[in-house]
């Protein structure tokens, strides 16, 4: 207890000494930031956005076009009137904004925050979350929940492949309307083993699979397209079962006292992350240092349960602002929660998801 | 639409079933409309009625939704930003489409049936389309995301109603009047501003009205164009119905309906006055 | 928006007390000057020809700029192909003469390091390697790879290029990168038809578990073709009332018509999503009613149903006021002739009313059909996955998936087939014709 406080003391010390030589010449500006909305958006507002206001002046706009940030960017560059200063990203839209050369190219360590023990940011991070253009934030989860209400209280699903058994557990399931997670899924309810996942699916006859175990459920199922639709459709009782990002479902849980439970087995977890627009660097570098800071990551994650994209963060990680709940058991990487995680394979998705979105719709269709 | 005397019974019959059939027609017309305006005082975060609304307890109501409502500032925003393009574009789209007008109902103007095609052809082409082709070329002439654009695209957007309506009101227009006017010694100017303006104006107003509702409720084309600082009150409504449904949006609706009632009655005084003016009265 | 006014439209001659013929048309005083009279008047209608050309041309000019130029700038885009032969100028010229049949030699791949090298410094390797991948799966890995790791790469290329990546040492990769190197290309209307080029350059349907966009046009259509429908037979009863009751009262009942008329479209779709979902108005009556059970509500959202129903509603209006404005045209006495010359009530009615009443029909149904095959909204909120429109693709591609062409292209079929419909209209009705309630 007293080793945690000491250990925060220090830390908030070094972030006011940061921010007192962030403050000495700088101006008042305006920050347009783009995110996802939701509780995702106030976790940062919380976490990031309103102490940064606070310290600097600012004035910091929330635009929710996370959603279509790569279509926003392009079209912004293009016109040469680049209005976002700062978009919240997926790494596989990072790596395709990057290469179109719209956002800029970043040294880690040159311009984040070390660690408060002084690891450099290239170690500090997640190992392998460090990208060109991209500075990782969180973990996130791709998970299943469902209303457990809808089941018998000592008969509820436990598994991906409950979800896709319609005898045992009957019920509309709320899944998200893309291929992605739903293939990866398809093949863990049909037995293929987490890890070798993105191998079967990169087979012709590893397709057929998928589709024919999603061909199995496709009539009990309402396709979402906005991350706040599952947990409305769940908590409406439209569905027994709903897909979602695992702090969407959390907030539920948590905020709105929704009786929900999350499927951990087989989540499909990967990072999301700032990137910034080409030629915006110099106005956000000082609020990326101090947004991406070990205590503000740390911070964030009281609001909303996605693991701090740092190491150096999760010790730090404590209960929810709210309730005071432990936040620890409700991250995606808690160990429990981990052992069947499938991490999303970007590069998989990058070449053929163009295709598989196709061949999805035209499966929809039929 | 009385049962003549001559009627044999099942005629009689046919008539009331076809009148059943006809209000049940209005009901589905009028009955959504009316069903959102107390939806939207529930006091649950719900879309339905709940009990208490239904034994009608006063507590089951409450104004939560349009203090909601008040204290958004991304709502008041929003407002802002709608009746910034909206004005904007009803005053550009009317300014152009009576001038345009004028000419249109000269006897001598040239290749009218197709120019006229070409102008109401905004009102044609499906709303997507055009914000897509928009979206294209605003981007490259440096116009997207800009308030300038939004309200360039709401123009065209107008247009075809200016020139219907005042082209329509030009139309039923006795040219013979400005020679008599002229025969009784005004000069032009004066013929305009006495006799043409006063008979055209309902026209132009109502012309004005379609253009400004027309910019007001349009959606598909800010969502392709404007940028963040132009989000207009459609677009609020947009994104809030498709992400974070919340009974708002039917208070937002509700003073919505309201505001149609309102400029539907304008609309009807403006052609009563028409008619009035031009000395036909309502039967 | 109806071909006329809701209201009749008495004869709107002049006033009987407006002095007429007190003066001549002014061409004729001209003749003073001695000037003949027939090139005097040609002068007059030449100047008043160039007045109204005048006042219309700003107008004109305005539409031109803003709403003609983006149309043909998006049918251009649909065609545009510049990634291939800007980005990869060097591979395009060395495959000049290529047989097509085999890999082709290192020359070809030497080139190939060169652009991507190129490629790679300024940036502009993004939008060609999504291009490329629209073409064949994989090739956006197979270019951003190889492009990462050319500073490393020392010749010979072709076994370098081919060990980073298999794509470079797979026949179709370079018969795609021929095919797509002219500056235009036809690839995204074929694939706006579920159709491709074969490796060998015929046009050919993908396979069926591909195919989208020509059942969505064709669903598109027959649920434009069914909304039009239910207008027409949700309208044509309303409309023959108001033509056929006292003025004071279907002037009030015009109202009820023209309200939803002027409400906003979200206020309208919200208001059936209040109403449609299953725990919505209608649902909740039904169970309260006992016309149904609590665990078997109606599925009327997210379907075909709600947006055919929403749709309806919506565009009600646009059939109704056509209708009516047809109708009112129609003397009551032609019915009661047919009535006293000896005509039951329905074969009257089928025989004089009905046909009279056709050109209403067709110019409401037209103007209900362009109005629903261009619908976004509506389909995108109530209608699931099996209720949407050709437009959602629209809109996805543009926003989503980024493929602007393909969006371009599918938005240039449906403008290809409002065009077609909107001249028949103008056949039909005229334009000018058209008023507003």
């Amino acid at each position: 207890m007293l080793k945690s406080r000491l250990f925060k003391g220090t830390a908030m010390a070094a972030v006011g000494l940061s921010a007192l030589s962030l403050a000495i010449g700088a101006h008042a500006q305006t920050l347009n930031i783009v995110s996802w909305g939701g509780a995702y958006s106030m976790s940062q507002q919380k976490a990031y956005n309103e102490p940064w206001m606070e310290k600097s002046g600012d004035k910091i706009v929330n635009i929710d076009r996370s959603g279509n940030a790569l279509a926003g960017l392009r079209a912004q560059s293009q016109a040469g009137n680049v209005t976002w200063d700062l978009v919240d990203m997926l790494p596989a839209d990072a790596k395709i904004a990057c290469a179109e050369g719209l956002i800029e190219p970043i040294d880690h360590d040159a311009i984040l925050a070390d660690a408060p023990d002084g690891t450099p940011p290239s170690e500090d991070f997640v190992q392998g979350s460090l990208d060109e253009c991209f500075i990782p934030q969180i973990v996130y989860s791709n998970i299943v929940a469902f209303n457990t209400e809808m089941f018998p209280e000592d008969h509820q699903p436990s598994t991906i492949a409950d979800v896709f058994n319609l005898e045992e557990f009957p019920g509309k399931r709320a899944l998200i309307r893309k291929p992605i997670n739903n293939l990866e899924w398809a093949l863990v309810a049909d037995g293929v083993a987490p890890a070798d996942v993105y191998d079967v699916l990169s087979t012709e006859e590893g397709v057929q699979r998928a589709f024919a175990k999603l061909d199995t459920i496709k009539d009990q199922v309402i396709w979402w397209t906005e991350g706040a639709q599952p947990p409305q459709l769940l908590a409406d009782k439209e569905v027994a079962f709903a897909s979602a990002y695992n702090g969407r479902m959390f907030n539920a849980q948590v905020s709105e006292n929704q009786p929900f439970k999350i499927i951990w087995d087989a989540q499909v977890f990967e990072l999301d992350g700032w990137v910034v627009p080409t030629g915006k660097l110099d106005k956000v570098k000082d609020y990326l240092y101090f947004a991406t800071d070990t205590q503000r990551l740390a911070d964030q994650a009281k609001y909303i349960s996605y693991g701090p994209a740092r190491k150096s963060s999760a010790p730090m990680v404590s209960t929810h602002a709210e309730t005071g709940i432990p936040m620890k058991t409700h991250m995606p990487t808690y160990p429990p929660n981990f052992k069947t995680a499938i991490p999303k394979d970007n590069e998989f998705w990058a070449d053929n998801n163009d295709e598989l979105t196709q061949r999805f719709d035209a499966w929809l269709a039929q | 639409m009385a049962v003549p005397s001559y009627a044999t019974r099942g005629e009689r019959i046919w008539h009331y079933v076809f009148l059943v059939l006809c209000a049940l027609i209005f009901l589905f017309l009028i009955g959504p409309l009316i069903v959102i305006i107390p939806l939207s005082f529930n006091a649950e975060p719900y879309f339905t009625f709940t009990p208490a609304m239904l034994h009608l307890d006063p507590a089951g109501y409450s104004l939560r939704w349009y203090q909601d409502f008040f204290s958004s500032s991304d709502w008041l925003n929003a407002i802002k930003n709608s009746f910034i393009v909206g004005i904007s574009a009803t005053i550009l789209a009317t300014v152009l489409g009576t001038v345009a007008a004028l000419g249109l109902s000269s006897h001598h103007m040239p290749a009218r049936g197709a120019i006229m095609t070409l102008l109401i052809s905004p009102m044609i082409v499906p709303l997507i389309i055009s914000a897509a082709a928009m979206f294209f070329f605003f981007s490259k002439i440096n116009l997207a995301q800009t308030y300038a654009g939004v309200i360039l695209a709401h123009t065209v957007l107008g247009i075809p109603f200016v020139v219907i309506t005042v082209t329509a009101t030009l139309s039923s227009f006795d040219t013979s009047l400005i020679r008599a006017a002229h025969s009784l010694g005004a000069n032009p100017t004066r013929t305009f501003f006495k006799v043409v303006l006063p008979l055209v104006t309902p026209g132009v107003v109502s012309g004005a009205l379609f253009a400004f509702i027309t910019s007001f409720d349009e959606v598909v084309v800010v969502l392709f164009i404007a940028g963040p600082e132009q989000r207009t009150m459609p677009i609020q409504m947009w994104s809030g119905i498709r992400e974070q449904i919340s009974p708002t949006i039917l208070a937002v609706a509700t003073m919505l309906v309201i505001l149609s009632i309102l400029l539907l009655t304008t609309l009807e005084l403006l052609r009563r006055r028409n008619e009035r003016m031009r000395g036909i009265s309502p039967g | 928006m109806s071909q006329s006014a809701p209201y009749p439209d008495p004869a709107m001659g002049a006033p009987d007390d407006a002095p007429t013929g007190a003066g001549a048309p002014s061409a004729g005083l001209t003749t003073a000057d001695g000037v003949p009279l027939k090139k005097s008047l040609r002068r007059a209608v030449r100047r008043s020809k160039l007045k109204a050309l005048l006042l219309v041309s700003p107008l004109l000019a305005f539409l031109v700029i803003a709403f003609v130029m983006p149309i043909f700038d998006m049918l251009w885009r649909s065609v545009d192909n510049p990634e291939v032969s800007t980005t990869l100028s060097r591979t395009v010229t060395a495959l000049e003469g290529w047989d097509g049949q085999s890999i082709p030699d290192e020359p070809v791949f030497a080139a190939l390091a060169a652009d991507l090298r190129e490629g790679q410094a300024d940036r502009s390797l993004g939008l060609l390697a999504s291009r490329l991948n629209y073409e064949k799966s994989g090739m956006r890995s197979a270019v951003m790879g190889s492009a990462r790791r050319i500073a490393r790469v020392e010749p010979p290329y072709k076994a370098a290029l081919i060990d980073i990546n298999d794509a470079w040492g797979e026949l179709d990769t370079w018969q795609v990168i021929q095919r797509e190197s002219s500056p235009y290309t036809l690839s995204y209307y074929l694939a706006a038809l579920d159709r491709k080029y074969s490796p060998s350059g015929e046009i050919v349907q993908v396979p069926e578990y591909m195919q989208v966009y020509v059942n969505l046009f064709w669903r598109t259509l027959w649920m434009s073709a069914v909304i039009t429908l239910t207008t027409l037979v949700l309208g044509y009863p309303i409309a023959f009332l108001l033509a056929n009751l006292p003025l004071r009262h279907s002037n009030l009942l015009m109202i009820l018509v023209l309200l939803p008329f002027w409400t906003s479209l979200l206020v309208r779709t919200t208001t059936w999503i209040a109403i449609l979902q299953s725990q919505g108005v209608l649902n909740d009556m039904m169970v309260a009613l006992g016309v149904i059970a609590d665990d078997a509500r109606w599925q009327m959202m997210h379907n075909k149903i709600g947006t055919i129903i929403a749709m309806t509603h919506i565009l009600l209006p646009f059939m109704i006021l056509p209708l009516y404005s047809v109708m009112k045209t129609i003397p009551p006495s032609y019915m009661h002739a047919a009535r006293s010359l000896g005509g039951r009530p329905f074969l009257s009615f089928r025989r004089v009313y009905f046909p009279l009443t056709i050109p209403g029909m067709a110019a409401g149904s037209i103007l209900v059909f362009i109005l629903a095959i261009g619908y976004y909204i509506t389909p995108a909120l109530v209608g699931g996955q099996s209720g949407i429109f050709i437009t959602n693709y629209i809109a996805y591609h543009m926003q989503t998936s980024l493929n602007w062409g393909l969006a371009a292209a599918i938005a240039s079929i449906l403008l290809f087939v409002v065009i077609a419909l909107y001249m028949i209209f103008n056949r039909l009705v005229g334009v000018d014709k058209v008023k507003l309630g």
